[in-house]
């Protein structure tokens, strides 16, 4: 088990670095961190320019420039993903892409934290009943919600739950669900108490939109694992030595049927980043969504790079935990 | 069964047990599929909005664009059945160009990202070994990193903006690897076949082993994962113009007009509801036709038996 988690770690390292290669060489083709001072009425003095391209580093050679970007030899000392430092800001000289994620990072993962959890439970009840009742009324009508949901874009889901969010404040005539902001500023001060229902109040619309898609897929999952399992011999079996339907249901059959569940949750790792990002965007988090957006917007190439790095490890370490969490579940896996 | 092999016609018994009836492969999944009631539904409402998104414009007074005649910011009436917006756009020609630009984009995006990810998941199936996870390891690479972000991030960063075969380039460069994965799985399991072997004895080479034996036989899998890639694309596609960083103005996509009505959802209703209801029906419909698909291409996958 452990040789085979430190190979599966080490596995994950050439792939990282690929994909390092490969977004820095996309973002860094895509973009001109430049563009700004380009269009900018009236221009800038060339010299302005000159030392902002030496400030970004773009005075080197691109192969140079990603050297620079993963070890911070031959830097200005503030640079080198290696050493924990991101690199220079398009944004402004003082613009701390470490320090700005990290303190955006608590906003983020409360919101996918509530969002998983919720997805998760959810999807195993839904899918679980759908696989029991197979081909009831109910069966369809969760169906036919699974394929709703996963037609359905985000942002507009996001748009539509806002808006029944505010109906909901009309009618009860106070602020019951918030629609704007993530309430960090809110809560301070607050007794845990006040904390818990402002989290309440904060959390609860963005959670919902966050969870649709994954739920909708997972439940599917679910459904389709649940049904495999009830009709395989041992579950027969068990109903055969007359165990209680409840026993042979919980005890036999969920247990198996959660397996497959893990790698499922961990693929749609990568559309939880993406959904986030819509998230936040409709309901103004400052979170790691709006961190995202705005590096686009002021072609921060760096910010990009550590946002991309931090996603895709996220990715793979989701996948990693899957694998060996299967081994532990399943113990018909063997990974010597 | 599901495997076309050599010969064309395939003796078989009906589903219904009528007998004896001969049938080519093709023919039965013809008929699968016209059974299949959701998806022949769907396959309807999708000719519908297709003529709607590309025959529509010709017919229609208004195009997308802003125009001085058309008043700011009115409800739907009679010479504007979908309302118009602040700038002066009518509603319902923003609506037929952005499902166009929609589809065309999302059906791009499906046949480049078939086409790359067909060839480079049964390349890495047949020979196996090191090139396999070589080109496999480049796969998990386009997996690990979040799609809506990443072709957002390329995107927005091109200036001057992006036309829709930009996008739909863009987005295919990040698909395919979905595609890849699925059809390298399954000529995993061709390439053992005796079909394939025969081929070989005959001197045939690998690229004509993997274009003519292995993609042919590969064939359901891969037009069911096409069709899935349709709804992708135009998620994608939605999402990244939603954050503007897809279509640009003066052109329009459905997302961008969403993302441009955000915030007058309860002020101008019309604005925000049209073009998500039109979103969410083109993908409904694409998922459905492609579940009917899957249950005609492969009747062992079928939900119904069991």
């Amino acid at each position: 088990m452990l040789v085979y988690t430190v190979r599966r770690v080490l596995g994950a390292i050439p792939v990282l670095l690929l994909a390092s290669v490969l977004t820095f060489v996309l973002i860094d083709l895509s973009g001109d961190p430049l563009a700004d001072l380009h269009v900018q009425q009236p221009p800038p003095d060339p010299e302005v320019i000159q030392l902002q391209a030496e400030r970004l580093y773009l005075d080197r050679s691109m192969p140079e420039r990603y050297w620079l970007w993963m070890t911070g030899i031959g830097g200005n000392g503030d640079i080198g993903l290696l050493q924990g430092k991101f690199g220079p800001s398009t944004q402004s000289a003082t613009y701390d892409i470490g320090a700005n994620i990290a303190e955006r990072l608590g906003v983020t993962l409360r919101l996918v934290g509530a969002a998983m959890v919720f997805a998760l439970g959810l999807a195993v009840l839904t899918g679980v009943v759908s696989a029991m009742r197979q081909y009831s009324k109910l069966d369809y009508a969760l169906t036919f919600v699974g394929f709703l949901a996963l037609a359905m874009p985000t942002f507009w889901f996001a748009g539509l739950v806002q808006q029944a969010g505010v109906s909901f404040n009309e009618l009860v005539g106070t602020p019951f669900f918030a629609t704007v902001g993530d309430g960090t500023y809110q809560a301070q001060g607050l007794s845990p108490w006040g904390r818990f229902t402002n989290a309440l109040a904060y959390m609860t619309l963005p959670t919902i939109v966050l969870m649709l898609t994954s739920f909708a897929s997972w439940s599917r999952y679910q459904r389709t694992s649940m049904l495999e399992v009830l009709n395989s011999d041992y579950v027969r079996l068990a109903r055969a030595k007359g165990l209680p339907n409840r026993v042979v249901v919980r005890r036999h059959a969920l247990r198996t049927a959660l397996i497959p569940l893990t790698t499922v949750v961990a693929v749609g790792m990568a559309a939880i980043i993406d959904g986030t990002v819509l998230t936040e965007r409709v309901f103004q988090w400052r979170g790691l969504g709006e961190f995202f957006i705005q590096a686009v917007e002021a072609n921060d190439s760096f910010a990009l790079m550590a946002w991309l790095m931090l996603s895709g490890t996220t990715v793979i370490l989701a996948n990693l935990i899957a694998d060996l969490l299967y081994g532990v579940l399943d113990p018909r896996i063997r990974y010597e | 069964m599901s495997e076309n092999r050599a010969p064309d016609t395939v003796r078989t018994i009906d589903a219904d047990g009528v007998g004896g009836v001969e049938r080519t492969q093709l023919q039965m999944i013809t008929r699968r599929f016209l059974r299949h009631r959701p998806a022949m539904i769907s396959l309807g409402v999708l000719v519908v909005i297709t003529l709607f998104a590309f025959v529509g414009p010709y017919l229609w007074t208004w195009d997308h664009t802003v125009h001085r005649e058309i008043p700011p910011s009115v409800p739907p009436n009679a010479d504007h059945p979908l309302g118009t917006t602040t700038a002066g756009n009518d509603v319902l020609g923003q609506l037929m160009r952005g499902a166009q630009q929609t589809l065309k984009v999302a059906f791009t995006v499906s046949i480049l990202g078939t086409v790359v990810g067909s060839l480079w998941g049964a390349t890495a199936g047949y020979y196996g070994g090191r090139v396999d996870s070589l080109m496999m390891r480049i796969v998990d690479v386009f997996m690990i990193v979040p799609l809506l972000v990443m072709v957002a991030a390329i995107a927005g960063s091109v200036r001057g903006g992006t036309t829709w075969w930009a996008v739909a380039l863009i987005i295919a460069a990040f698909s395919w690897a979905q595609i890849a994965r699925v059809v390298r799985g399954v000529v995993l399991s061709l390439r053992e076949q005796e079909f394939v072997e025969a081929a070989r004895a005959a001197g045939a080479s690998p690229g004509w082993i993997i274009v003519r034996h292995l993609l042919p036989n590969a064939a359901g899998p891969i037009i069911v994962a096409a069709t899935l890639l349709v709804a992708v694309a135009i998620l994608l596609e939605a999402g990244m113009s939603f954050l503007s960083f897809g279509i640009q103005l003066p052109d329009i996509s459905l997302g961008q007009m969403i993302g441009d009505a955000r915030t007058a959802a309860s002020t101008r209703p019309w604005l925000f509801y049209p073009p998500g209801v039109l979103l969410v029906v083109i993908c409904l419909t694409i998922n459905f036709i492609g579940d009917g698909l899957r249950d005609a291409l492969d009747p062992r996958q079928t939900m119904e038996r069991r």
